[in-house]
């Protein structure tokens, strides 16, 4: 399946991220559902990794979660291959790059593809750096999405363009991920200034957290936004049931607020 | 992995620049200001003054003639970091950078530190030149290295407990690379050994490159030729890539390197990336890591802090690759006893991560001829330590 799923028809996709794993393998299974059901258009797993520098609080202790249950790459990948079996949107993995390093790129882009994973996303793989993980990835017809931040100068969002399939992540501030309570003035221009210049879907995330915000960048003018750690701690300050009840009903929220274009 | 497009910033296979987008122009920035400056004749001549009159320099090579009668091998140098102000080599880079983040028009330093060694050198260059800093540390390392947090204090720098991971360098600077990314328009980050993404290792490693040249001319001066065999300790490596660097083409002199071996290697409580790690990419470099089969960074033990480290600085990665260096290890026990040795025989007490290289000429030094010379980078004194090193003999203080 490709993102372009997701973005049909002039679609907003919402994307939820949940940590692959968190807090265990079969509540993170239901908790995907959950998100699926509420509206999701897409579903972000996040491997967890044991030093996540581009991730804040909410996610570092989601990995350590993860990471405590056992989970390893692989059953990430498994989490997937169950989800594509019941679900139909795509599923993107996102990766710090040692651990795709550790099962070797060919084999990790493999087990990726075999899982019905439709695009990777690894924060701390540079474009300048990444040759060999898209030749990997590109033999399994896997997208590999780039992250494009408000440094980023446009002569290199062109070139991270260049390489990025499926949509380009746009990083909404300077900054690590975690719940915001609005964006920041500067992203206005920073959206303006990639969708000058690219074709894809461009998809904005870090920082959005509730429905308001998720209205403040459909009205920028995004393809699609990423919600994470306001998942993220609402499964992991509820229990069971009610966790999965809470996920369901909060995603609503967020996908009601994509639809006011 | 890729094939480098650039060759600045790689070490063979080793180093490069794996960092989030954000850190991306930042990066670049640093890297061209450091080329600049490195040329620039008011900037150099700034800084080998407060080199020369703030830090210290030059550092005596002192010939241990006690220790080298006692072991009745090589002749034994000490080249003295230990005596550089604040303590360590570490002021030999913080003065640099934090000269390079005032000229770049930084208004904010912020710093990571293991034993506290950087982070209080980092403070003094800050407070020096009017600028403010705040330096991350892990809470395990601030509870066993606590004089150097109050001293931190004592200099007007703000520190930052970190409790993710196991609390001590490797979390210091996720922690810092987080604040980083949040403030780089404003923040100049002075990284404190040669690790992390491109151009780090090697900005670092010229800044304590002063160790190297000054062992290069007062061997020459005192002994009339260079030594047989030098001697560093390696956490992150910056005294040794900074002792090594004017070496690395004068190949008749062996260079070794000591890890911390902690607990012993068998029992996985160690700190020993070269000797145990396998290749992987950490904090924006390409390195030795110690990490599980699935790409998980493994914690580590050191009785030394700042030799705490799951990776290593590339250029060390590369030297071990390619059999310039040889690298070694020293259990926490050796380095005690080292300390110990050092204490009563020389009257100086040496860092523990020192005493780690310390340990490997009293182990080394009696099989080798009597008119060979070995020189041991002493990079920091002991004061800070003492409270573990009681702990560990049972004492209480």
């Amino acid at each position: 399946m490709t993102s372009s799923r997701a973005f049909s028809d002039g679609k907003r996709a919402l994307i939820a991220y949940l940590m692959g794993g968190d807090p265990n393998p079969s509540l993170c299974y239901d908790a995907a559902l959950s998100v699926i059901e509420g509206g999701a258009d897409a579903l972000e797993l996040g491997i967890p990794f044991s030093d996540p520098i581009a991730d804040g609080p909410t996610i570092q202790a989601a990995s350590v979660r993860a990471l405590s249950a056992g989970t390893k790459p692989a059953d990430v990948l498994e989490l997937a291959r169950e989800l594509t079996k019941n679900v139909r949107v795509p599923i993107y993995v996102m990766t710090y790059l040692n651990p795709i390093l550790r099962m070797g790129l060919p084999a990790f882009a493999r087990a990726a593809s075999t899982s019905g994973v439709t695009g990777v996303i690894v924060p701390d793989l540079p474009i300048e750096l990444s040759d060999e993980w898209l030749v990997a990835a590109r033999a399994q017809s896997l997208e590999t999405v780039f992250l494009v931040s408000p440094a980023t100068t446009s002569s290199r969002i062109d070139r991270i363009v260049e390489k990025c399939s499926g949509f380009v992540y746009l990083v909404s501030v300077y900054g690590v991920t975690g719940e915001r309570s609005s964006l920041p003035d500067y992203t206005q221009e920073f959206v303006s200034r990639v969708k000058n210049r690219v074709t894809i879907p461009v998809a904005l995330g870090f920082g959005i957290s509730r429905p308001e915000t998720v209205k403040q960048a459909i009205k920028l003018g995004v393809d699609g936004v990423i919600v994470g750690s306001a998942l993220v701690s609402r499964l992991a300050n509820s229990e069971g049931e009610s966790a999965l009840d809470e996920l369901r009903s909060y995603t609503r929220e967020l996908k009601a607020a994509t639809l006011i274009a | 992995m890729t094939e480098p497009e650039h060759k600045a910033g790689w070490f063979g296979e080793f180093g490069g620049q794996y960092a989030p987008e954000t850190l991306k122009e930042a990066l670049d920035e640093l890297w061209s200001a450091y080329q600049r400056y490195s040329e620039d004749r008011g900037f150099q001549s700034t800084l080998s003054s407060l080199l020369r009159d703030y830090a210290g320099r030059p550092t005596p090579l002192y010939f241990a003639s006690n220790l080298s009668k006692k072991l009745g091998g090589a002749q034994i140098y000490l080249k003295r970091e230990d005596l550089v102000h604040g303590g360590a080599h570490k002021m030999n880079n913080a003065v640099g950078q934090a000269l390079l983040a005032k000229v770049m028009g930084k208004t904010r330093i912020i710093a990571e530190t293991g034993a506290g060694q950087h982070g209080v050198a980092t403070a003094m260059a800050a407070a020096l030149l009017g600028i403010k800093a705040e330096i991350y540390m892990g809470t395990h390392d601030m509870a066993r290295q606590r004089l150097n947090v109050y001293r931190m204090k004592l200099l007007g720098a703000q520190v930052h407990p970190v409790e993710s991971g196991s609390k001590t360098l490797k979390d210091a600077i996720n922690e810092a690379l987080r604040d980083w990314i949040t403030n780089v328009r404003t923040t100049y980050y002075l990284l404190g050994s040669v690790v992390g993404p491109h151009p780090y290792p090697t900005i670092v490693r010229d800044l304590q490159s002063v160790i190297g040249k000054e062992i290069r001319t007062q061997s020459e001066k005192q002994i009339g030729r260079l030594p047989d065999t030098i001697v560093a300790c390696v956490g992150g490596g910056s005294n040794a890539m900074g002792t090594f660097a004017p070496f690395i083409s004068n190949t008749e002199v062996q260079l070794v390197g000591v890890q911390a071996g902690g607990q012993g290697l068998e029992k996985g409580m160690h700190a020993a990336p070269l000797i145990a790690g396998l290749p992987g990419v950490l904090q924006g470099m390409r390195t030795m890591v110690l990490q599980d089969d699935y790409g998980q960074i493994q914690t580590t033990h050191s009785i030394a802090a700042g030799l705490d480290y799951s990776g290593v600085g590339p250029q060390h990665a590369y030297l071990k690759a390619i059999g310039r260096a040889k690298y070694e290890t020293a259990t926490d026990e050796e380095a005690v006893a080292a300390f110990m040795e050092l204490c009563r025989l020389e009257g100086i007490i040496p860092a523990l991560e020192s005493s780690h290289a310390v340990a490997y000429v009293i182990k080394h030094a009696p099989e080798a001829p009597k008119d060979s010379v070995m020189v041991v980078t002493l990079s920091g004194r002991g004061d800070k330590d003492v409270e573990s090193v009681a702990a560990f003999r049972g004492e209480i203080l």
